[in-house]
């Protein structure tokens, strides 16, 4: 499979020249399967041009959301599929305890907010998560709520040739007595995470700036490279970067990351990368 | 297996509160049990670990005012579980450390956003004589 990030950083987008080469848009990843299957992870600024470069033989999109915080749906009403009739788009996400994904997404997709229903978009269905694992082409697609406020979930995602985990908005660290880490089966997102030839996971916070955000639902380079320690991932992208952090400032702090954790290896999460999965 | 997070979040509460508190799944199996719970069973959980059920309502028999021993499915946490609902009820227990003490339980379901079943919580407070 192959693995485009569209749109890396969190909270809000944050373009500028400062931020020319991580990319300012918010959350959203490609994973285009050998079959031409596509799925994007989560649905931030950077989908409005993922939308833009989907192949014309496209049929079927599935959207995966983590969650419904802003700066994960913001870019789904501008995202072309949606309008496209040849196009059938499935959008997954968690659901609350007492409104279905659809209630919850109209909220945002409706006036007066945004100009279109999304009742009116004949060709969308929603589907709610966590769910036991399900098939999408040739994807075998794991779900499970993990740590971040308000239903969130991580993302699994297995084909023949590997195994790509998305946690874009977790806090695994929360709650750590002095730093120690428990259990394997006490560690959120490890289910999701265990073994993944590449793990996208959260790093926006500085070890300073995380004192003053406890709780927020974010990790640090250092609570995400432990995080890929502990679950035995063999790449780690650093995702959802600050939008106060320029391009020098991830720079150095990936070099940190990696010079501290050096048997992790690393990768940086910038706008446009690509990977390959297994290939 | 990861637990759900509702549960790990439970532990990670437990962690940071001066009540004791115990954290059960949906089979009645013990989970976790905070330090404060720790002083009431007189083992620390890094020595014992989880325990199935059958085993935790072994080694923990609480009482009633008369000193009868209160049947296992007649606590409050077993209430909780087989009957997914809240319970409560003032007991005596007698700890590893020999010392009986008189506590009051809250137990409570604890049920995910899709309602799912996931276990169960009791909080003891030692009652003031």
């Amino acid at each position: 499979m192959r693995i485009t990030l569209f749109g890396t950083r969190g909270s809000i987008a944050a373009p500028g020249p400062e931020t020319n080469r991580y990319g300012g848009n918010t959350s959203a990843v490609e994973v285009l399967g050998k079959d031409g299957t596509v799925l994007v992870l989560d649905a931030g600024t950077g989908i409005r041009r993922l939308g833009a470069q989907v192949l014309p033989c496209t049929t079927r999109i599935d959207i995966l959301l983590t969650h419904l915080h802003m700066d994960h749906i913001q870019g789904l009403g501008f995202f072309d599929p949606l309008y496209d009739p040849k196009i059938d788009v499935h959008i997954w996400g968690p659901a609350s305890s007492v409104l279905t994904l659809e209630a919850r997404l109209s909220r945002y997709l409706s006036p007066p907010l945004f100009p279109v229903h999304l009742r009116d978009l004949s060709r969308v269905v929603c589907h709610e998560v966590p769910r036991p694992p399900f098939h999408v082409g040739p994807f075998r697609i794991s779900t499970s709520l993990v740590c971040h406020p308000g239903p969130t979930v991580g993302y699994r995602i297995e084909a023949e040739e590997g195994v790509a985990t998305y946690l874009s908005d977790h806090e695994p660290a929360l709650g750590l007595k002095n730093g120690q880490w428990p259990a394997a089966e006490w560690i959120s997102g490890y289910d999701l995470a265990m073994n993944a030839d590449l793990l996208i996971h959260d790093a926006q916070f500085t070890d300073d700036e995380y004192q003053r955000c406890v709780g927020w639902g974010h990790s640090t380079y250092r609570h995400a490279f432990e995080f890929a320690r502990q679950v035995g991932a063999k790449q780690i992208v650093p995702f959802h970067h600050d939008p106060s952090h320029d391009d020098e400032m991830l720079d150095r702090l990936l070099d940190g990351a990696v010079k501290t954790f050096k048997s992790i290896c690393a990768a940086a999460g910038r706008e446009g990368t690509a990977f390959d999965v297994g290939g | 297996m990861t637990h759900p997070i509702q549960i790990i979040l439970l532990r990670q509460l437990a962690g940071y509160l001066s009540v004791p508190l115990f954290l059960v799944d949906p089979k009645g199996d013990l989970l976790f049990y905070n330090e404060p719970a720790e002083v009431i069973l007189g083992q620390r959980f890094e020595e014992t670990g989880a325990m199935s059920a059958d085993v935790w309502s072994s080694v923990f028999v609480p009482e009633d005012e008369h000193g009868n021993p209160i049947p296992p499915r007649t606590g409050p946490l077993s209430i909780s579980i087989a009957e997914r609902r809240p319970s409560h009820r003032r007991l005596f227990i007698r700890g590893f450390d020999g010392v009986v003490r008189h506590v009051e339980v809250a137990a409570i379901p604890i049920v995910g956003l899709q309602g799912d079943f996931l276990g169960a919580a009791a909080l003891f407070w030692e009652v003031s004589e």
